[in-house]
């Protein structure tokens, strides 16, 4: 479709008038779009970091492999050397459980220097996967190995944790998508009251002869223009938002695994999804309104 | 120029508004459809620019068959087409001129030939004075000339119009065919359902009667033959 210049400037004009013309219509609608969007972009961002806390948490799963009481010097390092050449091994750690000790004194206290006397701990090794989904498969290997009393990586609250994003991920999703067609429906039906209101404008367009493109596109460019601007607000707020969590939270995560995702690029991806949104629901809603009405 | 073949309209409630319609229009001539209410004279015009599609049968302008004719293409025959109606269906919040311009607008004609078209149209009407005038400050008969103006504006071959003086005193219909007469005079072809029998009895031309869906009589130099 090869479009006239002045063609497409009269489209724009017309879009512009009429979003004018149905003031109360366009700000309800604008309304929805706009708290679609804050939501869907807060959600977002939200989930996106739950993603990114949950691969850093992945990323971080460590084995902790017992040994034997009975094993000597020899055979331990000999031990490491075993894990060691096993595939996907990272790396392979040893602590003795006087080092272990130590670390608990530091973290709980002078209490535990009880134990001094008669240290119930045992020497491990810390063991990485290169890949954490081998974790579990690396566990039972090394269970097999002689002189291992036991494997240890915290399966059970890794996969809750999985299973707790899924279902906050499942949730947000229908809830966003609940909330994009209520928007859409809204846009729609302003679109559709533009339309009632130049039906015999429109008629008359069909009567002499007007393309379907030409009646089609003003009411197009409306859709455009209401996702568009029901998308500012959003993007500012959630620019600002993000900024200040980032802020706040940055320092605090430094000495931790698990990291915010960066402001930037993020919070470019994450407008440039709002805006993307804000178009996709302004042109969905009013294809959908204008369509019946083309057929005079 | 248009041929008619055994075409059938049935509406989706039941009524069949066409029965087999065969029917020949030369280029040129000039044809009264009459008949009684509900007969299927409307059907008969709406089929022809595609306002209406037939359930059956085939329907040829310029050999071109506008029964099977792409929905996107419907645009296309009509700007061959000029059609004027009882209520004359004019914009009101636009100026006479603005009327005739916006047909052409949106049929994306060149500003200068669409200033140029829109003044030689309200010439030809006799309403080059009232340009900038609203609709609402004309009379009727002054209204149906601008809608006249504007279904002629694109210099359509076709011209249909269904009971254009429907709504006007006698005197003002006579007017109003004075004008149908020049444009057919020009060589267009008009088309003109209508039950002013005083007019199809005067200005002598082709009739076809239409009853029941059914093309009852259809006589060149015919009259209208119902009473009153």
């Amino acid at each position: 479709m090869v479009m006239k210049a002045r063609t497409l400037s009269r489209h724009f004009r017309e879009s512009f008038k009429s979003l004018v013309r149905n003031g109360w219509m366009t700000f309800a609608s604008l309304s929805a779009v706009t708290v679609t969007l804050l939501l869907v972009g807060v959600f977002t961002a939200l989930m996106l970091n739950m993603n990114k806390a949950a691969t850093d948490i992945e990323n971080d799963v460590e084995m902790n492999v017992y040994i034997e009481l009975e094993a000597d010097e020899v055979s331990v390092s000999s031990l490491e050397d075993q894990i060691s050449d096993l595939s996907g091994v990272e790396s392979v750690t040893y602590s003795s459980k006087e080092e272990e000790l130590s670390s608990l004194i530091e973290s709980f206290g002078d209490e535990m220097s009880l134990f001094e006397q008669n240290n119930p701990l045992r020497d491990k090794f810390i063991v990485k996967a290169t890949d954490p989904r081998q974790t579990e498969r690396l566990a039972s290997q090394i269970t097999t190995i002689e002189n291992i009393a036991a494997v240890e990586y915290g399966e059970d609250k890794i996969e809750q944790l999985f299973e707790t994003l899924e279902i906050s991920r499942n949730v947000g999703a229908v809830l966003i998508f609940g909330l994009l067609f209520t928007a859409m429906f809204l846009i729609s039906n302003t679109i559709k009251i533009t339309i009632v209101a130049r039906r015999r404008e429109i008629e008359i367009m069909k009567l002499v002869g007007a393309s379907n493109w030409f009646v089609r596109f003003p009411f197009l460019l409306e859709g455009i223009w209401l996702g568009i601007i029901g998308a500012i607000l959003p993007i500012a707020v959630v620019s600002f938002l993000y900024y200040n969590v980032y802020e706040f939270m940055e320092p605090r995560l430094e000495n931790s695994f698990i990291q915010i995702l960066e402001f930037t690029p993020f919070i470019y991806q994450i407008n440039a999804l709002i805006l993307l949104m804000g178009v996709v629901i302004g042109v969905w809603g009013s294809f959908m309104s204008v369509r019946k009405f083309l057929k005079v | 120029m248009i041929q008619m073949k055994q075409v059938y309209k049935k509406y989706s409630n039941g009524i069949m508004a066409a029965n087999g319609f065969d029917v020949n229009i030369q280029q040129g001539e000039f044809v009264y459809v009459v008949g009684p209410s509900g007969a299927g004279k409307t059907t008969f015009i709406k089929m022809m620019y595609r306002e209406e599609k037939p359930t059956k049968g085939t329907i040829l302008i310029n050999n071109v068959d506008i029964a099977t004719l792409k929905a996107k293409r419907v645009p296309y025959l009509r700007r061959n087409i000029g059609v004027v109606f009882q209520d004359f269906k004019l914009l009101n919040q636009l100026t006479i001129y603005e009327n005739i311009a916006f047909a052409l607008e949106v049929i994306e004609e060149h500003p200068k030939t669409i200033k140029k078209r829109a003044m030689e149209v309200l010439d030809l009407v006799g309403l080059k004075h009232k340009a900038r005038m609203m609709p609402d400050e004309l009379s009727g008969g002054e209204q149906q000339r601008i809608s006249i103006a504007r279904s002629i504006a694109n210099q359509p071959k076709i011209m249909i119009a269904d009971e254009p003086t429907g709504n006007l005193d006698p005197e003002t219909s006579w007017e109003i065919m004075n004008l149908f007469e020049e444009i057919n005079a020009r060589g267009t072809t008009v088309i003109m359902a209508t039950h002013n029998r005083e007019i199809v009895n005067t200005i002598r031309h082709r009739v076809i009667a239409i009853e029941n869906g059914l093309i009852v009589r259809d006589e060149q130099r015919g009259e209208y033959g119902y009473e009153g």
